[in-house]
C-alpha cells in the first residue's frame, strides 16, 4: 500500500504525516511535489496542513490550481481515497472537489489547543476504525477554519450523512452546525480542519491515548479489505 | 483603440454570512467613537487590476471573466463587483 502527500511551498504538516503512516501506521508514504501532474502507483493521497503559497488571496486557492491538484481530482473522480487536513481541507473546497467554504474563525483569531470531535459517518475510509457517536482527543490550529455553506448545502450534506466529524465540546471556529470534517458525496474525498497526524501517538497527545490515530487505521484497513476484494 | 483602465474588483461575504471583522470594526471602532450613526459595517477585499481593453465594458468584462474562471472569489460565499475607471 502506497500513500502520497502533497507538498507545496509553504506546507508544514507534510513530515508529520509521512512519519504516523511510514513508523506509526506501518504504510508506505511518500512526498510528491506540486508541480507533478501525473500520478501512478498510489493507493491514497493526502494533502497535509500548513500555509500553501502563503495563503495568498485566500487560503487553498493558489494550490487549487496547481498540476497535482488537477490530478489528484482526476484520481478522486476514479475512487481514490483523498484526505484534506486543515490546510489540505481548504485545498480541497477551493478546487471544488468539496462544498462550501472555509472563513476566517468567528474569533478573528488563530486558534490551536485540544479539542474534541463526535463521529457522525463510520463508514468512510478515513473513520471506519471508529464506531458511531464514538467521540476522540484531536487538536485544532486554523485561522481560517469557519465550514460555511449556503443553508441548501449543509441541509444537503446532512441529508446525505456527508458530515462526517463535529465539534462536540466546544465550537473552536463558528463552524456551521459544529462541522470539523465533511466528506464528498461517494465519501472517497474528505476533509478535515482538525490534525489527526498530532494526535496519533500517546506521547504527543493531551488525553495521552493518540486515538486520531483511527483516521490513519481506517486508511490502512480499508485499503487492505479493498486489495482482498 | 486599447487604452489603460484600471478596474476595481471588491470581493464581498454574501450576507446571509456572518462578517466578525466588520462587526468588531463596527462595535469597538465605530460605535463606541462615537458614530452611533452608522448603522452596520461589512469587510470585504478588493484588488485593483490595470488593464488594456477598448472600453471601460470591456474591461470589466474581462476581468468578470477572469475572476469566475479562476476562481478569484468562491461562489459559493462571496459576491464580486467589478468597476472599470479610466486609469
Amino acid at each position: 500500500m502506497k500513500i502520497g502527500i502533497a507538498v507545496f511551498p509553504g506546507s508544514n504538516c507534510d513530515r508529520d504525516v509521512h512519519h504516523v503512516l511510514n513508523n506509526v501506521v506501518g504504510l508506505q508514504a511518500d512526498f510528491i511535489w506540486h508541480t507533478k501532474d501525473r500520478i501512478s502507483g498510489y493507493d491514497a493521497m493526502i494533502i497535509p496542513g500548513g500555509f500553501a503559497f502563503g495563503d495568498r488571496l485566500r487560503a487553498g486557492i493558489i494550490a487549487a490550481h496547481s498540476p497535482i491538484v488537477q490530478e489528484v481530482k482526476r484520481l478522486a473522480k476514479d475512487g481514490m481515497p483523498v484526505l484534506g487536513i486543515c490546510n489540505g481541507f481548504q485545498i480541497l473546497v477551493e478546487s471544488g472537489l468539496l462544498p462550501g467554504a472555509l472563513l476566517m474563525n468567528d474569533s478573528l483569531r488563530f486558534v490551536c489547543r485540544w479539542t474534541k470531535v463526535k463521529v457522525q459517518n463510520n463508514h468512510t475510509p478515513f473513520t471506519q476504525a471508529f464506531s458511531k457517536r464514538e467521540e476522540f482527543n484531536i487538536p485544532v490550529a486554523h485561522g481560517e477554519g469557519r465550514y460555511v455553506a449556503t443553508p441548501d448545502i449543509v441541509k444537503d450534506l446532512k441529508k446525505k450523512n456527508q458530515v462526517v466529524l463535529q465539534y462536540s465540546h466546544d465550537d473552536p471556529n463558528g463552524s456551521t452546525d459544529l462541522i470539523a470534517a465533511i466528506c464528498n458525496e461517494q465519501g472517497n474525498v474528505m476533509g478535515m480542519m482538525p490534525h489527526p497526524e498530532r494526535a496519533s501517538e500517546s506521547i504527543i497527545s493531551a488525553s495521552g491515548s493518540g486515538e486520531a490515530i483511527g483516521i490513519f487505521r481506517s486508511l490502512a484497513s480499508f485499503l487492505e479489505q479493498r486489495a482482498v476484494a | 483603440m486599447a487604452q489603460k483602465f484600471l478596474v476595481q474588483v471588491i470581493i464581498e461575504n454574501k450576507p446571509y454570512i456572518n462578517d466578525p471583522e466588520g462587526e468588531t470594526i463596527h462595535r469597538d471602532l465605530v460605535v463606541k467613537g462615537g458614530y452611533s450613526q452608522v448603522k452596520s459595517v461589512r469587510a470585504a477585499k478588493m484588488l485593483k487590476m490595470t488593464v488594456n481593453a477598448n472600453s471601460e465594458k470591456d474591461a470589466e468584462k474581462t476581468v468578470q471573466k477572469l475572476c469566475e474562471e479562476l476562481r478569484i472569489f468562491n461562489p459559493v460565499v462571496s459576491n464580486c463587483t467589478v468597476k472599470a475607471s479610466k486609469a
